[in-house]
């Protein structure tokens, strides 16, 4: 079975989280940075024309004679109305004497009685922006300092500084949804080499050792190599075992087949019975100990299988067709009648060489047990939804107990005393239905004159 | 018959060679697959029992080139491998059967009749004893003009009696020829399928004869005369 690596997050989510943070901080950060600007912009543009308008008043400002008189130009005030509806305040003191305007003004004054500066109030409830101007004059030979300070309400600025905000936010939101869709884009094709290199690998054959070639993307490369150094390892390895296995039924088989071909010859030219006797033994003995042999190597390489099914179309009655042709000869010299009851066809998706293993190994139970001149019968029939493969035979049936045990390794039946066999069978048979999603059932006919075991796949 | 065997190892080759001559094959041997390639180009023969492991190579290049030089011998394919893994491969390769090592001779016998009779036939088939024409590869007996179509042990009764008329034969020998070894059968089963082939012969100038305590032969019913 396959083991399924404990997983450490997704890469994927991984690097889409960190783009979209980055993304938000960047956002954010525009958002404040646009938000900032705009209120500078709002804020110097008010102050410019505040500073117009108090330098028009203070140049306005001369001495006549002992009086301070201020002549306040028109425009010094109705440019300050071209910004915005906000109301205007200003207030006029000469050496910290009210002179016009409004009195209760607040004003911030310098020390050295020139220059100007802004700033930012409450006047009447509402927030203010004013500017104080300061020139110094020569009153009755003394030095009087005129300060002039014009004030403006901030709704104006405040709704720019609003609007702006506004815009600020949507773009802000603009730049991250954007980057957000990018930053998902980018971990995709970022990730999709990594998922075709998955894709490729798996979706391949269970004894495709090819390389992967690529082309991949240079940081793939080292991951890439080891996976091909190990591939060619592995297809080393298995080569190796199936030359071995090879190999080694060779080295045990055909030295078995020259004793048993020298056995049968001796049995031909030997008349004492008692030699007779051993002789016919040896070759049970030499029979039993290949057919295990074959079943363990043929069950091992069941368990191989059923672990990467090789699956295709496959043609079930064809195959029953191919089967009961090539044991046709081994059933006649028993004289047993072997009959294949085929309904058209029957494909379904499954490992051929599994399937036919497994009917050969019903097969051939059934001829092995079959007393002479009998009748076996195969049938492939489709009942819905599932294909039945049936062998009856009439050798009298399983033992009505126990025969759930006879799919268990090397279990036999009742009546196998005397017939060579390891018990394997039909295990192999049963593991084969599984694998494949079927069942294997063992029955007897209903008047109980044989056996009838059914593979079932669904 | 004649076969041409191709075989590296000599201990399983001369056992093989041994069996098949009991039975009155004439067969050659080949050790590998040049000499293979020797004898199925200067010789016909009625069948090729083919080992996939040999020395100079795989048999399967020699089923391939046999092929491609379209000779048309039967080939019978003697595996050592697992029942599993490559028999299909053979069959594709255009070999007519095969059968896995250690084999029952039985069997082999059974496979070679049927890939000859599927193959339309060896060159001769027919044997004669008395008014009986046997055809061990149709699994027919003639007498005159009534064709008997035997069953498969019937037949091989048959032929064991034909293979060497006016001998006796033990009921003990007759088992091992009729029934697999894996099989419990009595020597009286034998009676069974004797009785029958006596049944076949009755009317004919051929008997099975029962000689007490010793079997069975078949020989000619003296003439009248």
């Amino acid at each position: 079975m396959t083991e399924i690596p404990q997983s450490s997050g997704s890469l994927s989510r991984r690097l889409t989280l960190q783009l979209m943070s980055g993304a938000a901080i960047l956002a954010t950060m525009l958002y404040f940075v646009v938000l900032n600007v705009a209120r500078d912009l709002a804020e110097t543009s008010q102050d410019n024309i505040l500073f117009a308008s108090a330098t028009a008043i203070l140049e306005a400002t001369s001495v006549q004679g002992e009086e301070v008189e201020v002549d306040i130009p028109y425009g010094a005030l109705s440019m300050l109305g071209n910004v915005s509806d906000d109301r205007v305040f200003y207030r006029i003191s000469v050496a910290d004497t009210f002179l016009t305007g409004y009195r209760d003004l607040p004003q911030d004054p310098q020390e050295n009685g020139a220059g100007s500066r802004y700033f930012t109030d409450t006047y009447k409830g509402e927030s203010v922006r004013a500017i104080t101007v300061m020139r110094r004059i020569s009153l009755n030979a003394q030095a009087a300092d005129v300060a002039v300070t014009v004030a403006q309400t901030r709704t104006g600025q405040m709704a720019t500084v609003a609007r702006m905000s506004q815009v600020a936010l949507i773009s802000g939101a603009g730049f991250f949804t954007v980057a957000a869709v990018l930053a998902v884009l980018t971990a995709r094709s970022a990730i999709r080499p990594l998922n075709r290199l998955a894709g490729s690998v798996s979706r391949r054959g269970p004894k495709d050792m090819r390389p992967v070639i690529g082309p991949v993307p240079s940081e793939m490369v080292p991951l890439v190599t080891s996976l091909n150094r190990f591939m060619a390892r592995l297809k080393t390895s298995l080569t190796r075992s199936e030359d071995f296995i090879a190999e080694a039924a060779h080295r045990v088989r055909t030295p078995l087949a020259t004793v048993r071909t020298q056995a049968e010859v001796l049995l031909r030219r030997v008349d004492r019975e008692e030699n007779r006797h051993s002789l016919r033994e040896m070759i049970r003995a030499i029979d039993e100990s290949s057919r295990a042999a074959g079943q363990l190597l043929d069950h091992a390489m069941v368990t191989y299988r059923t672990d990467h099914l090789e699956r295709e179309r496959i043609d079930l009655a064809e195959l029953v067709r191919e089967l009961v042709a090539r044991l046709q000869p081994v059933a006649e010299l028993k004289d047993l009648t072997l009959v294949a009851d085929l309904e058209g066809d029957a494909w379904l998706h499954g490992d051929a060489i599994l399937i036919q293993n497994a009917v050969r190994n019903i097969l051939d139970n059934a001829i092995k047990y079959s007393p002479r001149e009998r009748k076996i019968t195969v049938s492939v029939k489709r009942d819905g939804e599932s294909i039945n493969l049936q062998v009856t035979d009439e050798a009298g049936g399983f033992p009505t107990e126990g025969s759930a045990l006879l799919t268990e390794r090397f279990a036999r039946g009742q009546n196998s005393a005397g017939t060579v066999g390891s018990g394997l069978g039909l295990t192999i048979a049963k593991e084969v239905a599984e694998a494949h999603g079927g069942s294997l059932i063992l029955n007897n006919t209903k008047d109980g004159g044989g056996a009838c075991v059914t593979l079932q796949f669904v | 018959m004649r076969f041409l065997l191709v075989e590296d190892n000599e201990g399983l080759a001369g056992a093989v060679l041994d069996r098949l001559r009991l039975d009155g094959h004439v067969v050659d041997h080949a050790a590998d697959i040049s000499a293979a390639d020797h004898f199925a180009s200067t010789a016909d023969y009625d069948l090729i029992l083919l080992d996939i492991m040999l020395p100079d190579g795989d048999g399967r290049n020699f089923l391939k080139a046999h092929r491609a030089r379209q000779n048309e011998t039967p080939v019978i394919v003697l595996t050592a491998r697992s029942e599993v893994s490559d028999r299909v491969g053979v069959l594709d390769l255009g070999a007519d059967d095969y059968i896995t090592k250690p084999f029952d001779f039985s069997e082999l016998e059974a496979r070679c009749r049927a890939v000859l009779r599927r193959r339309g036939g060896a060159s001769s088939n027919a044997q004669r004893f008395g008014s009986l024409v046997f055809d061990a590869l149709a699994g027919t007996l003639r007498i005159g003009e009534e064709v008997i179509t035997l069953r498969n042990r019937e037949l091989r009764l048959l032929e064991v009696f034909m293979s060497a008329p006016d001998r006796i034969f033990s009921k003990s020998k007759l088992v091992d020829r009729l029934f697999s070894y894996d099989e419990d059968v009595s020597e009286n089963a034998i009676e069974v399928y004797v009785g029958r082939l006596r049944k076949h012969l009755a009317g004919t100038d051929v008997e099975i004869a029962t000689v007490r305590g010793l079997g069975y032969r078949m020989s000619l019913i003296p003439g009248p005369s």
